[in-house]
C-alpha cells in the first residue's frame, strides 16, 4: 500500500519541478503573424504566389543564396564552376537533415532541382542548355550544360517566384503539374499538418535538429539561427481585425500594413510600425498584343501616354512616404535602371498628346475591357484610376469587375475581349522578379509563349539572347537599357511606380531581418 | 377577399390577429410612408442634390474628415461620400425593386403552374424545397462570384432564393382558390386553361403578392448590402449603399462615417418598406403571417 | 405516428437529391478555373490544361457527377482542389465554432425575445408594447454588420472590454469561450430576437383570448403562471416554426459575423472556397447546410406533437 504513494508522490513533484521549470526559463515562445495572405497551396514549385514561397522558406533550404548586398553565397552546397563555364560542381555541406531524420543526398538535390526547372521561367532557360545534372556520390552534383549560361549562379540562387527549394527525392518526383502531398525539407522549420488549416492558420516549429552555417545571416544567405519555438501565421479577414488584434496583443505582427490604418496606430508605443526591406513592390499594367485596340503600337503608346503614375499610387497606398514615381521596368535602385522613355508617366501625363496620337492612330471608339479585382487590398486601385485617366484622353473604357481569382482564370484567356478574353489588367511584382530580363517574365517575346498578352517580339528575344551572352556586369547594362527602350518603344507593358507597405510589429518583437521575403530566423522575441 | 369568409369563422382570433401588427401603433405606417418618400425623392433627384460627381476621383485628397467642400468628408479615392451615398441610394432601391419584381413574376408563373396542374406540382415542390435548403446567402455569393459582379447577377443572385417563397405562397393561395364555387363553374363551362388561371386565379394572388413584395424588396436592398460586404458585390463604378459600407470597412476606424451614414439611410428605408408592408398586409389580408415559411 | 415519421424521412431524399444537382451545376457551367488559381501567375496555357486533366475537371459532367456522388454514398467528399485537405477534415475542423456560435446566439435570442414578446402581449397597447414592436421591426432592417461594428466599435475598440476578434472553444473555458463568443453572438441575434419576440407576441395574443384562459384567469391562476405556463406552452408550435424557419437566417448571419470577428467557422470556409472555386468544398458545404436545414426543419414538425397535444399523426 506504501510503495505506490511514494511513487506517486514522487512522481507528482517531479512534474510540479518540471511545470516550473516550463513555466520560467524554459517558456516556449511563439510568434504569432498575419501575412499578406492567406496560406492555401502548399507547394511552392507548383504556384508563384508569394505567400506560398514565404512557406518554402520556412521548411526548406536552398543550395546557394542571395546575400544582402545581391551576391550569390553557398547555403547548402559549395559551387565551383569550370574554366570553359559548362560544368558546375556542387558540394552539400555536413548535417543536412530533412525533418524527417533523412539525410540530404545528391539525389535528392537533382530530383528537386529538375521539378523546378520544368516550372521556374530561368529555371526553364536553363534546362535548354543543360546536358545532365547527376549525383556521382551522397554529397556531390554535377550539372552540365551545353553551353555557357551567363547568369547561370544567379539564376540557381536568386530570391524570386519560384526558388529551387530541395526536397527528398520522393517528393520531388511528384510530377510538375501535380501539388505535393507531403511537406518535408530540410530548412530551419518544421511544417506541422495536423495544424494546417487553410484559411485560418498554418504552425511552424522550430527544426532542433538545423545546423546554421557559421557565417552571421545576411538577406537569404549564412546561418539561419531560429531563437523561437514556433511561429504561427494566421489568416485575417481584414486588415482592420488585424490591427485590432495587433494592439490587443493577440498577434505580433502584421507583415503589410495598410498604410491608410497607421494613424491607429500612432502614440502606441507597444508597435513599432517600419519598413521592412528597402526594396518593395511594382505595380504594372499588360495590355492584350493579339486584339484591338491594343494590338495597334500607336494605340498601345497612347494609352501609355494617357497615364500618370503619382494618382495611381496615391490610391494605392495613401502616403507619399510608401511609394515613389519610376520608370525603370528594372525598378529604382537596381543595378539595371534605366528611365528612358518614361517622361510623361513619371508626371503628369500627356492626356492631350495621347488623344492626339489616337486619332493619328484612327482608333475607333473599340471598348478596353479592363479586368478590375474586387478583392486584394494591393490590386483594387490601379485598374479604378487607370480607367478613369484611359477616359480622360479619349479611350472607351469598359471596366469589369471580378475577383482575384477569376482575373487569374481569365487572363489565360486567349479569346477576344467580347468572347471572355479581355484588353488590360494589373498586377504587382517583387523588384527582386522583374530586376533582370531573365526573371522580368513581361518581357518575353516569344508570342503564345509568352507571358499573358503574349507579345510576339523577336526584337526583344533577339535582346535577351544578348544579355545572357553578355559576359560582364558593364555589357549586361548596355542590354538592359536597350531593353528598357525597346519595351517602353512598344509598350510592353506599362510600369506604374513602386510602393513598399510598411510591417507593424509589437516591440517584443527585435532582431528582424530586413529582407523582402519575411524570413523568421534570426528574430527573437523578450517576454513581457 | 377571402376576408369576409374568415371573419365569418373565427371572428375573435381574426380581430386579435389584426391587432398584431405594428401599425396598430397609430401614426406608425404614415411617418414610415413620408420618411420613405423623403429617401425616395433624395435618391430620385439625387443628380440635382449632389455636390459633387460621384465618380469623379482625386486620389491626393482621399480620406479626408467632413468638411464645407465634402459634407461627409472623401473615400478612398479621393471621391465625394455625399454626392456617392446619395446616387447609391437609387442603385440600391433600383436592386430592390428589380429583384421584387422579377421573383414575384416567376414566383407567380411557377406558382400558379403548381397549384392548377396536379402532375407538375410534385416535381415543382421538390425543387423548390431544394432551392430552400440551400442557404441563400451562399447561393448568392456564388452566383455573384461565379458570373461577375454586374447588376444583373446581383439581382439574379438575390431573386433565385426568394423565388420558392412566393412559389409556395401563390400555390396555396391557387390550392383554395381553385376550389371555389366560380372557378368550379369556369371549368364546367369550359373556359380555357389560361383563362381560368389568368382572369380567375391570378386576381386572387395580388393581395399576398403586394405585400410580401414589399418585403422582398426590404430584404434585397439588404441582401445587396450583404453581399457587396462579402466581397461578391458591384464595381465600385456605381456606387450602391452596400458597396460604400464595403468599401468603409478598412477605414472604420478612421471615418466610421462611411459605414454608418449609408447604413443610416439605408436602414430608415428599410424599416420604412417593412412598416408599409404590414400595414399593406393589415388592410390587404389580415391571415398573413410574415415570411411564412 | 412511425410511419408518417418514415415517410417524411424518405420524402428528405428527393430533395437533397435535386441540391445536389443544383450545386453541381452552379459551380460547372459558370466560370472559373480551380487549376489557374492552384498554378498562380506564371502559368502557361499548357500548364493549366494538364493541371485541369490531373484534377479531372477535363471528364464529360455526368462522369464528374456520378464519381462525387459515389464517393459520398461511400463518405468520401472529396478533396480541396486548392490546399489537397480532404473536405471532410476541413469541415470538421470548422464546424465546431459556428455551431457553438449558433447555439450561444439561439439560448440568447429565446432568453431575451420570448419574454420580451409575452410582456409585449401582456401589456398589449401600451407603450411597453410598442417599444418592443419597434425593436423588433428595427431589428430585421439594420444589415448584420452594421450591428457588428457597431458593438465592435464600443465595447473592444473604446471600451477595451472585450477582444476584438477570434475564436477560442468551449474546452478551454468557459470565460475565455465567452470573452470572444459574445459580441458575435450578440450581432447574430439581433435579427433572431426581432424575429422570435414578433412572433411570441403574435401568438400569445391569439392564445391569450381562447376560452381556456379566461377560465384559468378566472379561477384565479396568477398573472405569471398563467402567462408563462398555460398560455406560453400553447403558443409553443408558432414559435418553434418560426426558430426553424430562422435556421436560414442564422446561416447568412454566421457568414457575416464570422467575417467581421474572425472566426474560423464554416461560413468563412464557404466564401473563401467559393473566391476560390474549391468546387468539392463549396458542394460538401452546400450540401451539408441544406441537410442540417432540412433536418432541423423535420424535427420541428415533429416535435410539434410534443408542444401541442392536439396534433396528432
Amino acid at each position: 500500500m506504501n510503495r505506490p504513494l511514494t511513487i506517486s508522490l514522487k512522481t507528482g513533484v517531479f512534474a510540479s519541478v518540471l511545470a516550473l521549470a516550463a513555466g520560467g526559463a524554459l517558456a516556449e515562445t511563439t510568434v504569432t503573424a498575419v501575412m499578406h495572405s492567406d496560406l492555401r497551396v502548399l507547394d511552392p514549385i507548383i504556384t508563384t504566389a508569394h505567400i506560398t514561397r514565404d512557406h518554402g522558406y520556412m521548411i526548406y533550404d536552398v543550395l546557394l543564396a542571395e546575400d544582402a548586398q545581391f551576391n550569390i553565397q553557398p547555403q547548402m552546397a559549395e559551387v565551383a564552376a569550370s574554366d570553359d563555364g559548362l560544368t558546375y560542381t556542387f558540394t552539400l555541406r555536413e548535417g543536412l537533415k530533412f525533418h524527417d531524420g533523412a539525410p540530404v543526398t545528391g539525389e535528392d538535390v537533382v530530383a528537386s532541382l529538375q521539378r523546378w526547372g520544368k516550372r521556374d521561367t530561368g529555371g526553364q532557360m536553363i534546362m535548354d542548355v543543360t546536358e545532365s545534372i547527376e549525383a556521382p556520390d551522397e554529397k556531390t552534383i554535377v550539372w552540365k550544360l551545353k553551353e555557357p549560361f551567363g547568369p547561370f549562379l544567379a539564376t540557381v540562387g536568386k530570391q524570386s517566384g519560384v526558388p529551387p527549394f530541395i526536397m527528398p527525392k520522393r517528393i520531388a518526383e511528384t510530377p510538375a503539374d501535380q501539388a505535393i502531398q507531403e511537406h518535408i525539407g530540410s530548412g530551419p522549420f518544421k511544417f506541422v499538418p495536423e495544424e494546417f488549416q487553410p484559411g485560418v492558420g498554418v504552425t511552424y516549429t522550430k527544426n532542433e535538429d538545423y545546423v546554421p552555417r557559421s557565417e552571421p545571416a545576411s538577406g537569404y544567405a549564412g546561418g539561419k539561427v531560429v531563437n523561437v519555438d514556433k511561429v504561427q501565421w494566421v489568416t485575417m479577414s481584414d486588415s482592420q481585425t488585424a490591427v485590432n488584434a495587433l494592439q490587443s496583443g493577440d498577434i505580433d505582427l502584421i507583415e503589410s500594413m495598410p498604410v491608410d490604418l497607421i494613424p491607429l496606430l500612432e502614440g502606441d508605443d507597444t508597435v513599432v510600425v517600419e519598413k521592412r526591406a528597402e526594396y518593395g513592390f511594382q505595380t504594372m499594367g499588360r495590355m492584350n498584343f493579339k486584339y484591338p485596340p491594343f494590338d495597334n503600337p500607336q494605340i498601345r503608346k497612347a494609352a501609355l501616354m494617357a497615364m500618370s503614375q503619382e494618382p495611381v499610387l496615391a490610391a494605392l497606398t495613401g502616403s507619399p512616404e510608401y511609394y515613389k514615381v519610376c520608370g525603370a521596368i528594372f525598378g529604382c535602385g537596381t543595378p539595371f535602371e534605366n528611365t528612358t522613355g518614361t517622361e510623361t508617366l513619371v508626371a503628369k501625363g500627356d492626356p492631350a498628346g495621347a488623344k492626339k496620337l489616337l486619332e493619328e492612330a484612327g482608333y475607333d471608339g473599340t471598348p478596353v475591357v479592363l479586368m478590375q479585382p474586387t478583392d486584394g487590398p494591393t490590386l483594387k486601385a490601379q485598374p479604378v484610376v487607370a480607367a478613369q485617366q484611359l477616359r480622360d484622353a479619349g479611350f472607351t473604357v469598359d471596366m469589369q469587375p471580378m475577383d482575384w481569382q477569376t482575373l487569374v482564370t481569365r487572363r489565360a484567356s486567349m479569346d477576344p475581349p467580347a468572347q471572355g478574353g479581355w484588353n488590360m489588367f494589373f498586377t504587382n511584382w517583387q523588384i527582386s522578379e522583374i530586376a533582370s530580363p531573365i526573371n522580368n517574365v513581361m518581357l518575353n517575346g516569344r508570342g503564345d509563349q509568352a507571358w499573358f498578352g503574349w507579345p510576339d517580339d523577336p526584337e526583344m528575344e533577339k535582346l535577351r539572347q544578348e544579355f545572357i551572352d553578355a559576359k560582364t556586369p558593364e555589357e549586361q547594362k548596355a542590354v538592359t537599357d536597350k531593353i528598357q527602350a525597346h519595351a517602353i518603344g512598344v509598350v510592353n507593358y506599362v510600369p506604374l511606380g513602386e510602393y513598399n507597405f510598411p510591417q507593424a510589429r509589437r516591440a517584443v518583437l527585435t532582431d528582424m531581418a530586413p529582407t523582402a521575403v519575411p524570413v523568421f530566423w534570426g528574430l527573437k522575441k523578450t517576454e513581457e | 377577399m377571402n376576408t369576409s369568409r374568415s371573419a365569418a369563422d373565427k371572428p375573435l382570433t381574426l380581430r386579435l390577429l389584426s391587432q398584431i401588427s405594428p401599425s396598430h401603433t397609430g401614426f406608425g405606417p404614415f411617418i414610415a410612408a413620408i420618411m420613405l418618400l423623403a429617401v425616395v425623392l433624395v435618391t430620385i433627384f439625387s443628380p440635382w442634390i449632389a455636390t459633387h460627381d460621384p465618380l469623379a476621383m482625386d486620389p491626393l485628397m482621399r480620406l479626408k474628415p467632413p468638411s464645407e467642400e465634402h459634407i461627409l468628408g472623401t473615400d478612398g479615392f479621393g471621391r465625394d461620400l455625399f454626392s456617392r451615398m446619395v446616387l447609391g441610394g437609387r442603385i440600391s432601391l433600383l436592386i430592390g425593386l428589380c429583384a421584387a419584381v422579377v421573383a414575384l413574376g416567376f414566383g407567380i408563373l411557377i406558382g400558379l403552374v403548381a397549384g392548377y396542374f396536379r402532375i407538375a406540382d410534385a416535381i415543382i415542390m421538390r425543387a423548390m424545397d431544394a432551392l430552400m435548403a440551400m442557404p441563400s446567402i451562399l447561393i448568392a455569393i456564388a452566383l455573384v462570384a461565379l458570373n461577375g459582379p454586374s447588376i444583373g447577377s446581383v439581382i439574379m443572385a438575390i431573386t433565385i432564393p426568394e423565388v420558392p417563397r412566393v412559389v409556395r405562397l401563390v400555390r396555396s393561395v391557387v390550392l383554395t382558390a381553385r376550389e371555389e364555387p366560380y372557378v368550379e363553374a369556369a371549368l364546367a363551362l369550359g373556359s380555357s386553361t389560361p383563362k381560368i388561371l389568368f382572369q380567375h386565379l391570378l386576381p386572387n394572388t395580388m393581395a399576398p403578392m403586394i405585400v410580401q413584395g414589399t418585403y422582398i424588396v426590404a430584404s434585397a436592398i439588404l441582401t445587396e448590402a450583404l453581399l457587396s460586404f462579402l466581397g461578391a458585390g458591384i464595381s465600385t463604378e456605381i456606387p450602391t449603399w452596400g458597396n460604400i459600407m464595403a468599401e468603409g470597412r478598412q477605414y472604420f476606424r478612421i471615418n466610421p462615417g462611411i459605414i454608418l451614414w449609408p447604413g443610416l439611410l439605408l436602414t430608415i428605408c428599410v424599416l420604412s418598406i417593412n412598416l408599409i408592408g404590414d400595414a399593406a398586409r393589415d388592410a390587404l389580408d389580415p391571415r398573413m403571417k410574415k415570411r411564412e415559411a | 405516428m412511425l410511419t408518417y415519421i418514415l415517410k417524411r424521412i424518405l420524402s428528405v431524399i428527393p430533395v437533397l437529391f435535386l441540391v445536389s444537382v443544383f450545386v453541381f451545376l452552379m459551380l460547372r457551367l459558370t466560370p472559373g478555373d480551380p487549376a489557374a488559381i492552384l498554378a498562380g501567375d506564371n502559368a502557361t496555357p499548357e500548364t493549366l490544361e494538364r493541371i485541369r486533366d490531373a484534377m479531372g475537371l477535363n471528364e464529360p459532367l455526368l462522369t464528374q457527377y456520378v464519381k462525387w456522388i459515389g464517393g459520398i454514398l461511400h463518405g468520401d467528399f472529396g478533396t480541396s482542389l486548392i490546399s489537397s485537405v480532404p473536405v471532410l477534415d476541413l469541415v470538421s475542423q470548422r464546424v465546431g465554432p459556428s455551431i457553438s456560435l449558433a447555439v450561444l446566439t439561439i439560448i440568447i435570442a429565446i432568453c431575451v425575445a420570448i419574454p420580451m414578446g409575452v410582456i409585449a402581449a401582456w401589456k398589449h397597447r401600451t407603450w411597453v408594447d410598442y417599444l418592443v414592436m419597434s425593436f423588433s421591426v428595427l431589428g430585421f432592417s439594420v444589415p448584420v454588420f452594421l450591428v457588428g461594428y457597431v458593438l465592435l466599435l464600443i465595447f473592444s475598440v473604446k471600451l477595451g472590454w472585450l477582444p476584438p476578434q477570434g475564436f477560442k472553444p468551449l474546452s478551454a473555458g468557459i470565460a475565455p469561450f465567452m470573452e470572444r463568443a459574445i459580441l458575435p453572438a450578440l450581432t447574430l441575434a439581433s435579427i433572431y430576437i426581432a424575429l422570435i419576440a414578433r412572433m411570441t407576441r403574435a401568438a400569445m395574443l391569439d392564445v391569450l383570448n381562447e376560452d381556456y384562459i379566461r377560465t384559468a384567469r378566472a379561477k384565479g391562476v396568477g398573472d405569471r403562471r398563467l402567462l408563462f405556463v398555460h398560455a406560453l406552452k400553447n403558443a409553443a408550435v408558432p414559435i418553434a416554426t418560426i426558430v426553424g424557419a430562422g435556421f436560414a437566417l442564422l446561416i447568412s448571419g454566421v457568414v457575416v459575423t464570422e467575417t467581421i470577428f474572425n472566426i474560423p467557422g464554416i461560413g468563412r470556409l464557404t466564401v473563401d472556397a467559393v473566391l476560390a472555386r474549391d468546387y468539392p468544398v463549396i458542394q460538401a458545404l452546400i450540401l451539408l447546410t441544406a441537410t442540417l436545414y432540412v433536418a432541423v426543419n423535420l424535427l420541428i414538425d415533429l416535435s410539434y406533437s410534443l408542444f401541442d397535444p392536439r396534433i396528432r399523426y
